[in-house]
C-alpha cells in the first residue's frame, strides 16, 4: 500500500476514471499546465492531453453548465470549482439544472456529474476563500454531498461518486490535501452504496462525537488527549452529508446516551442542526442522558488573521471542552 | 438548401400544429382543466418549425420556457405533450415537469428550461459532447431576447467560440422580456454585435419568414459540420399572447399587436406564398383538417390517460 497525500489519492482516483472511461473528462480553472490551485491535477494534462483535461476561462457558470450538458449527452464530466466559494457563480446550473433535470423530466435523464471544490478555512485566505457551504447543497433534492476527510476515503468516495448516476458536490477541505496515509488502491466499487454510509472511526461508550471533513482530523486529536483518558469516545465520520447516515448516529447515541456534533461550518440551519434534530426526534431520545451539543464555526465571515481564524473554527481544545461539558454536566 | 414540395408542406403543417396545439391549451385553460401557467408561442411558430426542419433526429436542441413549438417541431407527440400539461402518467415527464420542462431525448430534445438563459450553458456541454464523440451533428440552442442580458449568455458564447463547438445559438427576439421592451434592456441595441464580439459568425433575419429560418439554419449547420465553430442567428418575431397567463398586456398597444397579427403573421404569409406558387387551396385545407383531427384526438386521449402516479416523490429526484 503506497503512502499518499489526499491530493495524490484524489489524483489517483481521477486517473482511474480517465483510464477506464473514455467519456470521462476534467474541466476547470488552471487544472492543466498549472496543475490545479492545490496541485491535485498536476501532470494530468501531460498524461491525458488537452482534449480530456480542459482548462477553462474563469467562468464558473459555464463550467458547471458544461458539466450538466455533457452529462446528459453521454459524457462523464468531473468539473472543478477552484475554491468552493466560487460555486455561488454556478448555482443555476447546479441547483436549478443538475439537481432537478432527472425529476423534472420524469426520470428520462440522468446527470452523472461531479463538481469538485476546495472548501474550508485555516489557510488565512479570509472570507471569500474559506467557506464551508456544504449545507446549502444538502437542502437541494437531487444532489448528493460528499465530504472526505483523508486520503483513503477521498479515493474511495471519488470512485463511488463517479459511478453514481447523480450530480455530486464533492467538497475537499483544503487542509486535508497534505494529510498522508497508506492508501489501498481499490478498483471501482460494484455500486455507489458507499455514498450515504458513515463510518465509526473509533468505538466508545460514553459519548458519540459526530463530525465530517477536516474537523474529523481535529476530533481525532482531541479524543486521544490525556484530558479525556477516563472517557470512552465513539467518533463517527459522516463522509456523505446527503444522503445522511443518520441511522448510524442514532444507534450510536442509543448506546452512549450522549451526542456532540462538531463542524467547521456555522451552526444555523446546518448539517449539525439536522443531525441533532434527527437524533432527538428518534427512538434514541429515551436513551439521551444529557443535552446534545452542537460545536460549530462561529456565525462570522472567516477572518484572515490566524488568531481570529482560530476563534471562528473550532479547535482541538474546544472539542475536548465540549466533550467534557456534555459528559460531566449530568 | 432549396425546399422541395414535401418540405414546404411540412413547414406549413408544423406551424399549424404548433398554433392549434397552443390554441387547444388556451381553451382547456379557460375551462379550468389545466393546472399551472404556460407561455404561448402563438405568432412565433416559424422559428421552431423552420429551425427544426433543418435538423436531423440526431441533432440536439435545448429549449426555453416558451418551448411547446420547439418540442413539437423536434418530433414530440401531441398526445404525450397534452398528457404532460394535464398531469397524466402518459406525459413526457409523468406530470413532474409540465409546460416548462418537457424533454424528449429520443428525438434529440434535451429539454425546455424554466430559467432564462438556463439552457445556454447546457447547450455548451451538449456541443462539447458532440465534438468529443466526433459526431456529425449540431446542438441548436433556442433562447429569447431576455437571455442576452444574463451572465450565462456571455460565458456560454465565450466558451463555445474558444472551443469551436458545433452549436447554433438561435435567439428568438420577440421584442419583450416579459414586460420590458428589448430596446430598453439591451445596451448598445444590437444582439448580434454581442455574438460577433465573441468571434461568432452571426446574422439577424426575419424570424416570421419560415423558409428563411430553415435556409439559414440549414446553411449554418452545413458550414459548422465542415468548418466547426458555433454560429449565431437572431430571429425577429413577435408573440401575440401575453408573457404568461397573468399578463394584462399593459406594456404594448393593441395597434402594435394587430400590426403583427395582420401584416407579419408567419402562417398567413406562408400559406399566401404557397398559393402564389401554385399549391392548391384544397391541399392546404386538407392539411388543416388533418391537424385539427390530430389535436382533437390527442386531447381526448390525454384526458383519458390516468393521473400521474404519486410513487415516492422523494426518491424520484435520484437516478
Amino acid at each position: 500500500m503506497p503512502e499518499m497525500s489526499t491530493g495524490q489519492a484524489i489524483k489517483k482516483a481521477l486517473s482511474l476514471c480517465l483510464d477506464n472511461y473514455e467519456e470521462a473528462f476534467l474541466a476547470g480553472e488552471d487544472i492543466g499546465i498549472y496543475g490545479g490551485a492545490f496541485g491535485v491535477t498536476d501532470g494530468l494534462l501531460e498524461q491525458y492531453g488537452e482534449n480530456r483535461i480542459k482548462d477553462t476561462p474563469i467562468s464558473e457558470d459555464v463550467i458547471a453548465g458544461l458539466g450538466v450538458g455533457a452529462a446528459i449527452t453521454g459524457m462523464r464530466p468531473i468539473v472543478e470549482m477552484q475554491f468552493s466559494d466560487f460555486i455561488v457563480n454556478a448555482m443555476d446550473p447546479i441547483v436549478n439544472q443538475a439537481a432537478k433535470l432527472h425529476f423534472m423530466y420524469g426520470g428520462s435523464v440522468d446527470v452523472p456529474l461531479i463538481v469538485r471544490g476546495a472548501s474550508g478555512g485555516g489557510t488565512g485566505a479570509a472570507a471569500q476563500h474559506s467557506q464551508s457551504l456544504e449545507s446549502w447543497f444538502c437542502h437541494v433534492p437531487g444532489l448528493k454531498v460528499v465530504t472526505p476527510s483523508g486520503p483513503q476515503n477521498a479515493y474511495d468516495l471519488l470512485l463511488a461518486s463517479f459511478i453514481d448516476r447523480n450530480p455530486i458536490i464533492f467538497m475537499e477541505h483544503k487542509l486535508i490535501y497534505k494529510i498522508k496515509e497508506d492508501v489501498q488502491i481499490n478498483d471501482f466499487p460494484k455500486d455507489s452504496s458507499l455514498l450515504g454510509k458513515g463510518k465509526i472511526i473509533s468505538e466508545g461508550s460514553d459519548i458519540t462525537v459526530v463530525s465530517y471533513s477536516n474537523m474529523i482530523n481535529t476530533a481525532k486529536e482531541a479524543i486521544n488527549d490525556k484530558k479525556l483518558e477516563k472517557y470512552s469516545v465513539e467518533l463517527i465520520d459522516l463522509m456523505t452529508l446527503s444522503p445522511l447516515d443518520i441511522d448510524l448516529v442514532i444507534s450510536s447515541v442509543r448506546k452512549t446516551g450522549r451526542l456532540l456534533m462538531c463542524q467547521e461550518a456555522s451552526g444555523d440551519s446546518s448539517v449539525g442542526s439536522t443531525v441533532i434534530t434527527e437524533v432527538v426526534s428518534s427512538e434514541a431520545f429515551k436513551k439521551i442522558k444529557t443535552p446534545p451539543k452542537l460545536l460549530s464555526g462561529l456565525h462570522s465571515p472567516m477572518p484572515s488573521a490566524k488568531h481570529l481564524e482560530n476563534k471562528v473554527i473550532p479547535q482541538k481544545d474546544d472539542i475536548i471542552n465540549s466533550i467534557l461539558k456534555v459528559i460531566e454536566n449530568e | 438548401m432549396t425546399l422541395d414540395k414535401n418540405k414546404k408542406l411540412e413547414l406549413f403543417r408544423m406551424m399549424l400544429l404548433i398554433r392549434m396545439f397552443e390554441e387547444a391549451l388556451e381553451e382547456m385553460f379557460s375551462r379550468g382543466i389545466l393546472h399551472g401557467t404556460m407561455h404561448l408561442s402563438i405568432g412565433q411558430e416559424a422559428t421552431a418549425a423552420g429551425a427544426c426542419l433543418a435538423l436531423t433526429k440526431e441533432d440536439l436542441i435545448t429549449s426555453t420556457h416558451r418551448g411547446h413549438g420547439h418540442c413539437l417541431a423536434k418530433g414530440a407527440d401531441t398526445f404525450r405533450m397534452f398528457a404532460e400539461l394535464l398531469g397524466r402518467e402518459d406525459g413526457y415527464c409523468r406530470g413532474r415537469g409540465g409546460s416548462m420542462h418537457i424533454a424528449d431525448l429520443s428525438n434529440g430534445n434535451l429539454g425546455a428550461n424554466g430559467v432564462v438563459a438556463g439552457s445556454l450553458t447546457i447547450a455548451v456541454g451538449a456541443g462539447h459532447s458532440l465534438k468529443m464523440q466526433k459526431k456529425d451533428n449540431v446542438t441548436l440552442c433556442f433562447f429569447g431576447d431576455g437571455a442576452v442580458n444574463e451572465g450565462s449568455f456571455h460565458e456560454a458564447l465565450n466558451l463555445a467560440s474558444l472551443w469551436e463547438l458545433p452549436i447554433i445559438f438561435l435567439c428568438e427576439n420577440n421584442q419583450y422580456g416579459m414586460s420590458m421592451a428589448s430596446e430598453n434592456a439591451i445596451a448598445g441595441g444590437s444582439i448580434i454585435k454581442r455574438a460577433e464580439s465573441y468571434g461568432i459568425e452571426s446574422i439577424s433575419i426575419d424570424g416570421n419568414d419560415v423558409e428563411n429560418v430553415y435556409e439559414t439554419v440549414a446553411g449554418y449547420k452545413e458550414s459548422i459540420l465542415s468548418k466547426g465553430k458555433p454560429r449565431f442567428i437572431e430571429c425577429l418575431t413577435y408573440r401575440y399572447r401575453g408573457h404568461s397567463k397573468s399578463d394584462r398586456n399593459l406594456y404594448r398597444t393593441d395597434e402594435e399587436i394587430n400590426f403583427w397579427k395582420e401584416e407579419k403573421d408567419p402562417l398567413i404569409r406562408f400559406s399566401g406564398k404557397l398559393l402564389e406558387e401554385g399549391y392548391k387551396k384544397a391541399d392546404l385545407e386538407n392539411i388543416e383538417n388533418e391537424v385539427k383531427e390530430e389535436i382533437k384526438n390527442s386531447v381526448k386521449k390525454a384526458l383519458e390517460s390516468p393521473e400521474s402516479s404519486e410513487t415516492n416523490l422523494e426518491e424520484d429526484s435520484y437516478a
